[in-house]
């Protein structure tokens, strides 16, 4: 009986040996060509339009803003090409089909950031400004210094979400068709310079526009695809949902010993409910603000008002965007709970923690499978769909921070605003190349970091920043230069330094005890009392010791063989092929867990702080929002209240004038 | 940014851009101020108001998705109302006093 069961536990160990499919990628070997084949497809097509486009930029008006010819549908359109990046696409997939109700949080917010910038920021921000907010910024207050400070936020935000957008990507490409980290760092990087450089704001645009219309059309196909056996009733797909033993086990997981006075369908109506994600409310609520006060500051959302001619046509491109980015969001509710279902929350946390395979993997189970030829299609479809989308949001990024560099600050600042068509042309062009280099090289440098907050971090540099300046620009007579480069500083400064003495960073000694719980297991602790009265700055930072429920024991999985023993002695001999690649998948995830515990372990056992010289975070909140963007705006008034600024306010009656009635916008983009 | 010779304060002194100006803003601040109150209820709700959000209303769906559901539907609607409203309306007032503003430049 023994040797039988360890004879087994071999078998499974070198059928685990024989097909690395998680190794090497999800797509297996023998559709590689597969792969390449859409990959090149899809990027063949970009070439075109890129080719086509580089004809018709010979301005720095065709650079920047693509001529001001871009019609409100297509920038809409492009707007949501822009908008919807891979963390949208299969984070937020990923995060449904994890954790359920808590991953939709995130696509509301996302969305709802839109009225803002439908409301107040789209059309006065077409009717002042030319390429960048530094424009928008400097036409009331002291030019040169409102377009320092604006450059400069401009450039930390989109190198944020840069940085985010390439090591995701990286690892993301790695993932799903098994080429080298490097390798798809700099295949991202090479192939967006080429869209920038040649095509300037006309390819990008187009380019976004194509791999927005894909996406939506991979998202149709899988949701129709989801639906159908359940003849698009929501009742019955839910009930299906509830009913899912993968799930109630995923639900049974998250909620650990609370789970085991529930019965199999609480367990599965519970992944409707909120609460399994999201634990903290008052983070909840900052990253909301910074969702949607956030979205209205981002650069390169911005500069896409820039490309159309006139408010009417801005004002239509936002209400397009709000259709296609809300209905993609609302379709993404259900690629998570579909891949839930098909595929399972444990698989898919199994192969990438954070669930970004999910929707990858949904498509290769809905085309028949891993070993079928539509389901290696639809995978590497989605696939190339999710590698569009990063270089079509990393060129977006790029040519708003090289317009802030080359417009900004080299023609209006070095230059005083006397530089030819073809010294602005060149300048352009530089910056991009230069920006785009220094994307691949952080790219590389931050391979394996933890950037999973620096999207956030954007939004909320954004939101606490860019929104401040930019609204009280347009509303408020008195708001200034002083004003708004304190504003901008402060609002900026506070938002990073939160972020970095909050538990986003990586703490040696957090991760330390965590791997040796991994690796040792944890004695059980007794429940600890507040140490300190809960005030309103307890919420916030760390000083005061909350609550906290007694932990239960955790054993050890570090004898890997025992729990070998323990599957593999689940599986009687007469196991069907189906359960036994299910123990295979949970052996290597266990595996996975225990090396990326021993890796830990070995990289942090000799420090003890953080980067900022914390042992522990101080700041209590994963998003800084909350605190960041009332402190942005406080700063803008309070400095401009301090100081007048004669220029400020001889301007306001013209701004405001054209802000409203898009009177002399023939002027501003002569 | 090149010296403009449209009289700006006239423009801003005339009645009908005032009137524009405060139909608009109150417009756009009511349609603002609701937006974010009925967002950042769901979020407080999460929080708050769990055992509400629970409730099933039809087979297995619940308060808190129709709530999530309930967000885009107000985003499309404010985003419809505002278009028409501004397409309608505001434009057309807007137009009326760029026309007569570029004729005063021209008799300048």
């Amino acid at each position: 009986m023994k040797i039988k069961s360890i004879s087994k536990i071999c078998a499974i160990l070198i059928g685990l040996q024989a097909a690395p499919v998680f190794a090497a990628g999800a797509v297996a070997n023998e559709y590689r060509w597969l792969t390449f084949l859409v990959f090149s497809s899809i990027i063949a097509a970009t070439m075109y339009i890129t080719y086509w486009a580089s004809k018709r930029v010979k301005s720095t008006a065709d650079f920047y803003a693509a001529g001001n010819a871009i019609s409100g549908l297509q920038n809409g359109w492009a707007i949501a090409g822009d908008y919807l990046s891979a963390a949208s696409f299969l984070g937020i997939a990923g995060l449904i089909s994890l954790y359920g109700y808590d991953g939709f949080m995130y696509s509301v917010g996302f969305l709802m950031g839109y009225i803002a910038v439908l409301l107040v920021i789209a059309e006065p921000c077409r009717n002042i400004g030319k390429y960048t907010l530094g424009d928008i910024l400097a036409f009331r207050n002291d030019p040169k210094k409102a377009r320092m400070v604006a450059a400069l936020s401009t450039i930390t935000v989109s190198i944020f979400y840069l940085t985010a957008q390439m090591v995701g990507g990286g690892v993301l490409v790695k993932t799903l068709i098994g080429i080298d980290y490097e390798v798809s760092v700099i295949a991202v990087g090479a192939l967006m310079l080429a869209y920038v450089v040649f095509g300037g704001m006309v390819a990008t645009t187009y380019v976004q526009i194509v791999k927005a219309i894909l996406l939506v059309i991979a998202s149709l196909v899988l949701v129709t695809l989801v639906w159908l056996p359940y003849g698009f009733s929501p009742p019955a797909f839910l009930q299906a949902v509830v009913d899912d033993p993968k799930i109630q086990a995923q639900v049974a997981k998250l909620l650990g010993t609370a789970a085991s006075s529930m019965s199999a369908q609480e367990l599965g109506q519970r992944f409707l409910e909120p609460g399994l994600f999201l634990k903290d409310p008052i983070d909840q609520i900052s990253l909301g603000m910074a969702l949607v006060f956030g979205t209205a500051g981002l650069p390169h959302i911005l500069m896409r008002f820039f490309t159309v001619p006139n408010a009417q046509e801005a004002r239509k491109s936002v209400v397009w965007a709000m259709a296609i980015i809300g209905g993609f969001y609302v379709l993404t509710l259900f690629l998570g709970f579909g891949a839930a279902i098909h595929v399972g929350p444990e698989t898919i946390g199994s192969i990438d923690k954070g669930g970004n395979m999910a929707a990858p993997l949904l498509a290769q189970y809905l085309g028949g499978g891993e070993s079928s030829l539509l389901g290696n299609f639809m995978l590497a479809f989605v696939a190339a769909v999710a590698f569009a989308t990063i270089v079509a949001v990393v060129a977006g990024l790029v040519l708003a921070s090289a317009s802030a560099i080359a417009h900004d600050l080299y023609v209006n600042v070095i230059k005083d605003g006397n530089a030819s068509q073809a010294q602005q042309m060149k300048a352009a062009k530089i910056a991009s190349i230069g920006v785009g280099i220094i994307a691949i090289l952080i790219g590389i440098l931050a391979k394996g970091q933890n950037v999973a907050h620096l999207v956030g971090m954007a939004f909320a540099v954004a939101a606490s920043s860019n929104l401040p300046a930019i609204f009280l620009t347009l509303y408020w007579k008195k708001c200034n230069t002083t004003g708004v480069v304190m504003g901008m500083l402060i609002g900026a400064g506070s938002a990073i330094l939160l972020v970095l003495i909050s538990p986003n960073m990586t703490y040696p000694q957090k991760v330390v005890t965590d791997a040796k719980i991994v690796l040792e297991g944890a004695a059980g602790q007794p429940a600890t009392a507040a140490k300190a009265s809960e005030g309103l700055l307890c919420e916030f930072f760390t000083f005061c010791q909350k609550a906290e429920p007694a932990k239960p024991v955790v054993e050890a999985l570090d004898s890997l063989p025992l729990q070998v023993v323990l599957i593999g002695s689940a599986i009687d001999p007469n196991t069907s092929l189906e359960e036994s690649k299910k123990a295979q998948i949970k052996i290597a995830a266990l595996e996975k867990q225990i090396d990326k515990a021993k890796e830990d372990l070995g990289k942090y056992q000799h420090q003890t702080t953080s980067m900022m010289g914390l042992e522990k975070p101080l700041f209590r909140l994963k998003n800084p929002g909350i605190i960041s963007i009332p402190l942005g705006f406080l700063m803008v008034i309070l400095f401009s209240l301090l100081t007048r600024d004669k220029r400020a306010e001889d301007l306001w009656e013209e701004l405001y004038v054209r802000q409203n009635t898009g009177l002399h916008v023939e002027d501003v983009s002569h | 940014m090149k010296q403009s010779n449209i009289h700006w304060e006239a423009v801003e002194a005339d009645p009908r851009f005032q009137q524009l100006h405060r139909d608009k803003n109150r417009f756009l601040w009511r349609m603002m101020l609701f937006a974010l109150v009925f967002y950042f209820l769901l979020p407080i709700s999460t929080a708050y108001f769990q055992h509400t959000l629970n409730v099933k209303i039809w087979g297995v769906i619940n308060v808190g998705l129709l709530f999530a559901l309930a967000q885009f539907v107000v985003a499309w609607v404010i985003a419809a109302i505002y278009a028409k409203r501004a397409n309608t309306e505001f434009d057309a007032r807007a137009k009326a006093l760029v026309d007569e503003a570029h004729n005063i430049k021209g008799l300048m």
